[in-house]
C-alpha cells in the first residue's frame, strides 16, 4: 500500500531525530508535573477548591492530551513546510504513483504512532505520581491520538500554504500556547471571564481534556459523546483542509 | 611609497603553513593579481591585507599603517569582496549597501545616495527593493562589488571575483573592473584563471604552495617562461598510454614538449612550422591546435602541474 | 575618548541593522509579549484563583498573582536576551557568516558584541516595561520599589546576555542548543516562579540558588513587592557578576572565532 510506504518514510527520519524529541515529549510533562502539579498543587489541594480531587490528578490527563496535541501539532508544521520548501520531498513524490492522500495518510499514521507511544509513557509516570484511579485510564489514548489528528489537520493545511517559516513562531505563540493555558488544563475554564468562556468551548483540546479527565477518573457525563463527535469533525474538516491545502500547494 | 608592502609574511593555521613568507609590493593604481591553484594560500594572504586574520610572522603595512595595531583605519579606506558572496539576506538590495554604508560612519543620506549609485554603476537599479537571496550569482556578485565601492576605497580587494560565474556574467564584472581601474583605483585581486589574469592585471604574482614562484606583467611572465606559440596535439582513445613514446618521436620539434594526461603540448616559436614537422615524422594526431602561449603555459612550466583540473 | 565615541558609533551601526531587519517583522518582535503575559493570566491568575487563601510565602499569606508576575518577567528578560545574544548571535556567526561581512568595514569583534548586546537589551527592555504597565494596571505592583523592577530586568538580561553570548562562542550546532532550551525550561519551571522553593528538598533548593534565573525572580519580586532587604543587593551582585564574566569571555572567544 503506497499510504503505508509513506509511514515508513517518516518512521525512518524519525530514527535520527527521535533523541531531541524525548525532552519535548516526554521529560517537559513531567518537569511540568513537578512544578505545577507538585508545587503548586499542595496549596490547591490545602484549600481543596477542587473538591475531593488531588490538584496532580487533575492536571495529568489535561496536560496529557496538551502535550499530545503540541506534539502533533509542531510535527506537522515545520517539518511539513521543510518538504515543501528545503528538502522538496513531496515534489518529488510526484513523480511517483503516490497520491496526496497517500502521503497525508502516512504522515497522520506516523503522528498518530508517536502520539501514542508518548501518551502511554506518560501514564506510567502518572502511576509514579500517584494519579491512576479508574481502569478507564487507558482510555485516554484514543483520546490522545484524536485530539493529535484533529489538530494536525489545520496545522497541516497551514504549513502547506506559509511561504516563511516565521510564520510558525507567531502560530506558535498566537495560537497553540493560548490554547495550552486557556483550555481549561490547569483550571477549570468555568474560571476564566465570561468573554473568554465560550473561546474555550471552541477550542479543541478543551474537548479532549474534559474528555481525558471524565476517563482518568472513569466518571462520564452525559457530554462525553459530544465531545468525541466535536473532535470527529475537526478531523474530518482538518483532513479535506489539509488535502486540498496540499493538492494546491502541489501544484506551485 | 607603494600602497601595500609584504615582506616574509606568513600564516598558519595549526600545523599547516598556509603562506610561507612571501615579500609583495603595490603601488598606487596599479591592478595586482595574486595567481595560484586550489589551496596555493590566496585567500589567506588576502584575508591578512583585508585586516581580518592576524598575521603569524613577518611585516605586513596598508597605507603606511600595520593591521595589528590600525585595523579600523586601514579597513575604513579598503574594499573588499570576499571569495564567497556575504550579503545580509534579511535585507533588500539596497539596504544590503545603505546599512553597510553605516559601519564606516556615512550618514543615512549620503549612504543613499552612494547606494543608488553604484546600483547604477553594476546595474542593479531595477532590483533595488527586491531580497538578495533570488538574486543570479552574478548580480550577487556585482551587489558584493557594490557594497565593496560603499565607502570609496583607495584600495579594492578582490577574492576570485568571477569564479563561478557564466561568460557573460564575467564580462560584466571585468568591464566594471576596468572603469575602477581608469579611476585611479588600486585593485588586487585573486583568481585561478589566467585569462582573467591577463585581462585586468598590470602585475602579477604567481603562487602556489604557499610561495610565489614567479612574478611580473602577464607579457613579461610569458616571455620569460614560455615561448611565443604553443600546439597542442589530441590523440585518439587508444593511443593515449603511448603519449610518451610519441613525445619521445617528435624530440627536437619544440624548444621543449610537455606531456598532459590527455594531450602533448609543443612550444615553439613558430606555431605551423611545428604542426608541418610533425605531420613530416608520420605523427597523426586526432586534433591539432596552434595558439599564442597564456599564464597557464608559465604556470604549468613552473610547477609542473596545470592550474585548474 | 575619541576611539570611544567612534567604537560606540560602530557598534550602533549593527544595533541600526537588527531594526532595519525587525521593522519588516514587526510581529516577531511584538509576539514575544504576550507569551509572560499569557502564562499570568493562565497559572498566576487561573489557578491563583484555586489557591486564594492558602498560598503562603514564608508563613504569611499572599496573592498568587502577586507572586507569579514578577517571575515571569524574570523570565521574560532571561529569554528575550538569550535568543538574541545566544541563538541569533550563533546562527548568524556560523551559519549567515554575517560578521564576516561586516568585519571588513572598520568594525571589530567587541563592537560587534556590544551592539548585538544593545540590541538585546533594548528589546528586552521594552519587553520589560510593557509587562510592568500590565502589572501595574493590574494592580500586581505593591510599592514605588516596583519602578526598579526595570533595571532590574535589565540585569537580569545583561546577565543573560553576557552568558548567552559565551555559550554561543562554545556550541558547534543547532543540536547543542536543544540542551541550552532544556535548561532554561527547567529553570523556568524551578526557579521559584511557580512555588516557593521552600517546597523542595534541601539539595534541589541549594541547586537552584546556584542557578541565575532565580536570583532573577527574586531580586524582581523583592522590587515589586515592596519587600526589599539586604539580600536583594546579594542578588544583584550575582547578576551583575555573571555578565561580567559572560561578557569578559564571550570578548575574548568572538575575537579568536571571528578574526582567524
Ligand atoms: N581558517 C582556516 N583554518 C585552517 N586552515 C585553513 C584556514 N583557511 C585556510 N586554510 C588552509 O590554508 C591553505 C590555503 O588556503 P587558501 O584559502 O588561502 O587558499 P586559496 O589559494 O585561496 O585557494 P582557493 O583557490 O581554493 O580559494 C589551504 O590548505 C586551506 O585548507
Ligand atoms: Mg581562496
Amino acid at each position: 500500500m503506497r499510504a503505508w510506504a509513506c509511514y515508513h518514510y517518516e518512521l525512518i527520519g524519525y530514527r535520527r531525530t527521535w533523541k531531541g524529541s524525548v525532552f519535548s515529549q516526554f521529560i517537559v510533562p513531567v518537569l511540568f508535573m513537578l512544578s505545577i502539579g507538585l508545587g503548586v498543587g499542595t496549596y490547591v489541594d490545602r484549600g481543596g477548591a477542587l473538591g475531593a480531587v488531588d490538584y496532580v490528578s487533575y492536571l495529568a490527563p489535561g496536560l496529557l492530551v496538551s502535550t499530545a496535541m503540541q506534539l502533533a501539532v509542531g510535527e506537522s508544521t515545520f517539518p511539513v513546510f521543510s518538504n515543501f520548501e528545503w528538502s522538496r520531498y513531496y515534489y518529488a513524490m510526484q513523480a511517483t504513483p503516490v497520491r496526496v492522500r497517500d502521503v497525508l495518510g502516512g504522515l497522520l499514521g506516523f503522528l498518530l504512532t508517536r502520539v501514542l507511544v508518548g501518551a502511554g509513557a506518560f501514564l506510567l509516570v502518572m502511576a509514579v505520581f500517584g494519579a491512576v484511579h479508574s481502569p478507564w485510564l487507558l482510555g485516554t489514548l484514543p483520546v490522545a491520538g484524536l485530539v493529535g489528528l484533529a489538530c494536525a489537520g489545520p496545522a497541516i493545511a497551514f504549513a502547506a500554504r506559509v511561504t516563511s517559516a516565521a510564520n510558525f513562531s507567531l502560530m506558535f505563540r498566537f495560537v497553540l500556547i493560548p490554547l495550552s493555558l486557556f483550555s481549561g488544563v490547569f483550571f477549570p475554564v468555568e474560571r476564566l471571564p465570561g468573554w473568554l468562556e465560550p473561546l474555550a468551548y471552541v477550542s479543541p483540546l478543551w474537548h479532549a481534556v474534559e474528555l481525558s479527565r471524565q476517563f482518568a477518573f472513569g466518571a462520564f457525563t452525559n457530554a462525553a459523546s459530544w465531545h468525541a463527535a466535536y473532535l470527529l469533525v475537526w478531523l474530518v474538516a482538518g483532513w479535506f483542509l489539509a488535502h486540498s491545502s496540499f493538492t494546491r500547494r502541489l501544484q506551485k | 611609497m607603494a600602497l601595500i608592502t609584504a615582506r616574509g609574511l606568513q600564516k598558519r593555521f595549526g600545523d599547516l603553513t598556509a603562506v610561507k613568507g612571501i615579500d609583495v609590493q603595490v603601488e598606487p593604481g596599479e591592478a595586482f593579481g595574486f595567481l595560484g591553484p586550489n589551496g596555493a594560500g590566496k585567500s589567506s594572504t588576502m584575508k591578512m591585507i583585508g585586516c581580518v586574520s592576524p598575521r603569524t610572522a613577518g611585516e605586513l603595512s596598508i597605507l603606511g599603517l600595520d593591521p595589528a595595531t590600525h585595523a579600523a583605519e586601514i579597513k575604513a579606506r579598503l574594499g573588499v569582496v570576499p571569495q564567497t558572496d556575504n550579503l545580509d539576506v534579511e535585507l533588500s538590495v539596497l539596504e544590503n549597501l545603505t546599512v553597510y554604508a553605516r559601519f564606516f560612519g556615512i550618514s543615512r543620506a549620503e549612504a543613499r545616495r552612494r547606494a543608488l549609485e553604484l546600483l547604477e554603476f553594476v546595474q542593479l537599479t531595477e532590483r533595488a527593493n527586491d531580497r538578495v537571496e533570488p538574486l543570479s550569482g552574478g548580480m550577487k556578485r556585482r551587489l558584493t562589488i557594490a557594497r565593496a565601492l560603499i565607502n570609496e576605497p583607495e584600495i579594492v580587494l578582490l577574492d576570485e571575483p568571477t569564479t563561478g560565474l557564466d561568460p557573460q556574467a564575467r564580462h560584466l564584472v571585468w568591464e566594471r573592473l576596468f572603469r575602477l581601474k581608469q579611476r585611479g583605483v588600486t585593485l588586487v585581486l585573486t583568481t585561478h584563471y589566467m585569462d582573467e589574469a591577463e585581462q585586468l592585471c598590470d602585475r602579477l604574482v604567481v603562487m602556489d604552495g604557499g610561495k610565489i614562484v614567479a612574478e611580473g606583467s602577464p607579457r613579461e611572465l610569458i616571455e620569460r617562461h614560455s615561448t611565443r606559440e604553443v600546439v597542442e596535439l589530441r590523440f585518439s582513445l587508444n593511443e593515449m598510454d603511448e603519449l610518451g613514446s610519441i613525445a619521445e618521436k617528435l624530440d627536437g620539434i619544440a624548444q621543449r614538449i610537455e606531456t598532459l594526461p590527455d594531450r602533448l603540448l609543443l612550444y615553439a616559436a613558430d606555431g605551423d612550422a611545428a604542426i608541418a614537422e610533425v605531420h613530416a615524422r608520420g605523427v597523426v594526431p586526432a586534433s591539432v591546435l596552434a595558439r599564442r602561449s597564456t599564464l597557464e603555459d608559465v604556470f604549468l612550466h613552473i610547477t609542473g602541474r596545470t592550474l585548474v583540473d | 575618548m575619541l576611539t570611544m565615541v567612534a567604537q560606540a558609533k560602530r557598534a550602533s551601526a549593527l544595533f541600526e541593522r537588527n531594526v532595519v531587519v525587525y521593522k519588516r517583522l514587526p510581529w516577531n518582535i511584538v509576539s514575544g509579549f504576550f507569551e509572560p503575559v499569557l502564562y499570568l493570566f493562565s497559572i498566576g491568575i487561573g489557578v491563583g484563583a484555586l489557591v486564594s487563601g492558602t498560598f503562603t510565602v514564608d508563613g504569611e499569606p499572599m496573592s498568587y498573582a502577586l507572586f507569579v508576575a514578577p517571575a515571569m518577567m524574570a523570565q521574560s528578560a532571561m529569554s528575550g536576551a538569550m535568543i538574541e545574544s545566544a541563538f541569533n548571535l550563533f546562527g548568524k556567526m556560523r551559519y549567515q557568516k554575517l560578521y564576516d561581512a561586516f568585519l571588513a568595514t572598520p568594525v571589530g569583534p567587541n563592537e560587534i558584541a556590544w551592539g548585538e548586546l544593545s540590541f538585546a537589551l533594548a528589546r528586552g527592555g521594552a519587553y520589560s516595561a510593557a509587562f510592568l504597565v500590565v502589572m501595574a494596571v493590574m494592580d500586581l505592583t505593591t510599592s514605588w520599589w516596583a519602578v526598579l523592577a526595570l533595571p532590574g530586568a535589565l540585569l537580569i538580561g545583561l546577565a543573560f546576555g553576557g552568558l548567552g553570548m559565551a555559550i554561543a562562542t562554545f556550541l558547534r550546532s543547532w543540536q547543542d542548543f536543544d540542551y541550552v532550551t532544556g535548561i532554561m525550561y527547567v529553570m523556568f519551571l524551578f526557579s521559584g516562579t511557580f512555588a516557593p522553593i521552600a517546597l523542595f528538598p534541601a539539595w534541589a533548593q541549594w541547586l537552584v540558588q546556584v542557578t541565575p534565573l532565580y536570583h532573577g525572580v527574586e531580586l524582581l519580586r523583592g522590587l515589586t513587592t515592596g519587600q526589599v532587604g539586604p539580600g536583594l543587593i546579594g542578588h544583584a551582585v550575582y547578576l551583575a557578576a555573571l555578565a561580567a564574566i559572560g561578557l569578559t569571555i564571550a570578548s575574548r572567544r568572538m575575537g579568536k572565532l571571528l578574526l582567524k
